[in-house]
């Protein structure tokens, strides 16, 4: 053993010139090595898979396992922690991940997303009547992020939990230690043990007065007849809460960020409305905000493309590299909005994990990104390019702040 | 064409619902595919084989 064969970490540096294409390794792993070696923060390797096809194959197979508390499972410098207590249904197999995951795939279905659009259009067009009064937009403009991108999914999900708005501050600054790559493991657990002891206090309240949502339904169908626990409760308020606010809020901060540097799309978008589904779909396979996972164990010998992964040994995905895939996607470092196959990208992930929030995702993206074109044509950042915070150090890509004026 | 669905393994994504609405649907209990037409007409064969492609639970099954 020698210490000049540690494996590279994880890429996580744009191109130079370029914040909005993934780092450069990845277009070279691709061709020369897809499936390598990647080290983790703690000295320890996983395998790093880099082509569409591989990627799909693995988030695909359920010898994969996506429970962190099997033997070999990559946890160190993961999203969200590396605890294995009360860690949601992202982080199970079935039978139990399959168990709770129905629990809830109702309250994110196409219909019932849809029926949310007039709320989802109401809220953005508040937060956006606030942007119109705002100060500031002439000395150093308005933080998009701030103002619009964070507060319309944190106001979507917290309504939909039913969780008081008012608490939305507590989440922010934890989600972002969560979320943190230059945070320590130790920083993120307490931040982790913190949030669960907020979330805690807010089922115990709820179970006195279970309202008419995701929570309260929880509580009333699924607590009350035994099914899961109060605990369990718990769980699922912090993987929703999670997994859904900086997720979108970076989506939106980066591709609005693009339609303002890219005037013949954002002006194609406005002639023609209908167009934004699609460009919802190709913004996210461009920017694919995923940079850190999703990860998976093998639970037996698998081959992938002729590469032989051993039982108990980690996986990470590289869903920006899969989705910038040229064998896939021609001409993958274009922005095309009418890209046909678009929607076959992997920012979601694959397999029976595949977010339980994209149609949610996606409406909000439709109506927010749809907003700022028709309400503020003129809107572009208020300083150059390379004066905007870019989210280098997190495990979702992203801006720090966006200042915008119009 | 003629579809046939393995609904034990949907994940409620709603893909296919996205791509061919007419086709597929999502049961108001937990949001598991429900099919609205086995044998849908001619028009509906892009989509239909599209959602075949995009679902992430290989759910649903094309024959010619
Ligand atoms: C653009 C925004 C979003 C992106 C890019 C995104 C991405 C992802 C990805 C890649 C996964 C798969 C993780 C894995 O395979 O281990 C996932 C899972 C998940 N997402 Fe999202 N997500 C977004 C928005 C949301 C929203 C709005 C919610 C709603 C609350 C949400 C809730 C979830 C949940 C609960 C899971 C776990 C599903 C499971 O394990 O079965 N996400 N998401
Ligand atoms: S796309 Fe597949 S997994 Fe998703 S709802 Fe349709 S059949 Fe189910």
């Amino acid at each position: 053993m020698t210490l000049s064969t540690a494996p590279a970490p994880l890429p996580a540096e744009p191109p130079s010139g370029c914040p909005f294409d993934p780092p450069a390794e990845y277009g070279v792993l691709r061709t020369t090595r897809p499936i390598s070696k990647v080290g983790l923060p703690d000295g320890s390797w996983a395998w790093l898979v880099t082509r569409y096809a591989d990627i799909r194959a693995v988030l695909g197979d359920l010898r994969f396992s996506s429970d962190t508390t099997v033997h070999g499972y990559p946890r160190s410098g993961m999203t969200g922690g590396g605890s294995t207590q009360n860690r949601g249904f992202i982080r199970m197999d079935p039978p139990e991940h399959t168990r709770l995951r129905r629990m809830v795939t109702r309250e994110f279905m196409v219909k019932r997303v849809e029926a949310l659009r007039p709320e989802i259009q109401r809220l953005t067009d508040e937060l956006c009547d606030a942007m119109e009064r705002a100060e500031g937009r002439e000395e150093g403009g308005v933080d998009l992020v701030e103002a619009l991108a964070l507060p319309v999914p944190s106001l979507v999900i917290s309504l939909l939990l039913g969780v008081p708005y008012g608490d939305h501050e507590i989440f922010q600054r934890l989600t972002g230690t969560l979320l943190s790559r230059t945070v320590t493991d130790d920083e993120r657990e307490a931040a982790r043990s913190e949030l669960r002891d907020y979330l805690d206090r807010l089922v115990t309240a709820k179970e006195a007065d279970p309202g008419d949502d995701i929570l309260g339904r929880l509580i009333v169908e699924q607590q009350r007849t035994g099914e899961i626990t109060h605990d369990e409760v718990a769980a699922f308020a912090a993987l929703l809460l999670i997994a859904g606010h900086e997720t979108t809020a970076n989506m939106i901060g980066l591709s609005a960020l693009t339609l303002m540097r890219d005037p013949e799309t954002a002006e194609r978008l406005r002639q023609d409305p209908a167009l934004i589904r699609g460009a919802v779909e190709e913004l996210l396979r461009f920017h694919s905000i995923i940079r850190n996972g999703p990860r998976r164990v093998a639970t037996e010998d698998v081959e992938i493309d002729g590469h032989l992964i051993r039982a108990g040994e980690g996986v990470v995905v590289a869903v920006p590299s899969g989705n910038r895939d040229e064998t896939v996607f021609p001409a993958p470092d274009r922005l095309d909005i009418a890209r046909p196959n678009a929607q076959h990208h992997v920012a979601f992930g694959y397999g029976i994990h595949q977010c339980l929030g994209q149609a949610l995702a996606r409406v909000e993206l439709q109506v927010v990104l749809g907003t700022l074109l028709r309400r503020f044509p003129a809107m572009r950042p208020a300083v150059p390019v390379e004066e905007i915070p870019f989210r280098t150090d997190m495990s979702i890509y992203g801006c720090h702040a966006l200042p915008v004026t119009w | 064409m003629k579809i046939t669905l393995d609904a034990d393994k949907c994940c409620a994504a709603g893909q296919c619902v996205l791509i061919a609405p007419e086709v597929f649907d999502q049961r108001d209990e937990d949001g598991v595919v429900v099919l609205l037409d086995a044998e849908p007409p001619a028009d509906q064969h892009d989509a239909v084989r599209e959602a075949a492609a995009i679902c992430p639970a290989a759910v649903i099954e094309v024959q010619a």
